[in-house]
């Protein structure tokens, strides 16, 4: 196991980072830990980091397309940061263009993105 | 009362290539290490990274299918001897395919997916097919090239 997907507090922005070989129970917790984490803290926005999948397949391609999701009803807008040239040329051809979400080229262009809102 | 048989993929389609490693799945778990030891093998062997993680993700929907729709089921990963092309075979039990046409278009879920699953590994894949009965299981042969 790499390693547990932690979730920290960056400014007003919850910074999550996805580990490669997440299970379906912890994705489940992470929903869960994130929706409580964010109503607590008045975040203003969410930033995924997924530079560590290797891969989006579609069943990971929902997960987060539902965090996205979960967090829009929490009023915090999410921010996809360190997608890998190869997995977005591959999420293309499986049709996945998850429309809801915004993407970041890094950490500190996400965080500039939320300033401005 | 037997369940009916159906023709899954075995030895006998995967010619002269010989069996890497053969893995149970069960949980989503077992979808990640299959995957990933996809991965690394084609790594070692010098293929692109493109083409690692298109043929992964391919894996990856494959072996979901079975564990989510099938209750679990055998994935095999099958080398050719000069190392130039690499096969996969999954294989389950479960309740099979009624319509692999419908299965394989874009939109069509059994339920919970995004319906892109199936349609989505096969092109993903360099050679994609499958083989199923309603109450036999289904089987999917994939191969890609180092």
């Amino acid at each position: 196991m790499a390693g547990v997907t932690s979730i920290n507090l960056v400014e007003h922005a919850l910074l999550v980072s996805i580990q490669d070989d997440i299970t379906d129970t912890e994705i489940l917790e992470l929903q869960d830990r994130l929706s409580t984490k964010i109503s607590e803290n008045r975040i203003d926005g969410v930033i995924l980091d997924i530079s560590a999948l290797e891969i989006v397949d579609t069943f990971v391609g929902r997960v987060i397309a539902q965090l996205a999701g979960i967090s829009r009803l929490l009023a915090a807008d999410t921010y996809v940061v360190g997608m890998r040239p190869t997995v977005a040329v591959t999420l293309v051809e499986l049709g996945m263009y998850l429309p809801e979400i915004r993407t970041a080229l890094s950490l500190t262009h996400a965080l500039a993105q939320l300033r401005r809102v | 009362m037997p369940l009916p048989s159906y023709d899954a993929f075995d030895e006998r389609d995967l010619g002269a290539q010989v069996l890497l490693s053969q893995f149970k799945l069960n949980t989503s778990g077992d979808a990640v290490t299959v995957r990933q030891a996809v991965a690394r093998y084609m790594k070692e062997h010098g293929a692109s990274a493109l083409t690692v993680t298109r043929f992964a993700t391919a894996v990856s929907e494959i072996a979901r299918n079975a564990i989510v729709h099938a209750g679990g089921g055998e994935f095999s990963i099958y080398v050719d001897p000069g190392r130039k092309q690499l096969s996969v075979v999954c294989w389950d039990k479960g309740p099979g395919i009624e319509d692999i046409e419908l299965a394989l278009s874009d939109g069509y879920t059994s339920g919970g997916g995004l319906g892109r699953g199936l349609g989505g590994a096969k092109r993903l894949a360099k050679k994609f097919e499958i083989r199923t009965a309603v109450g036999g299981g289904t089987s999917v042969l994939m191969s890609v090239n180092l």
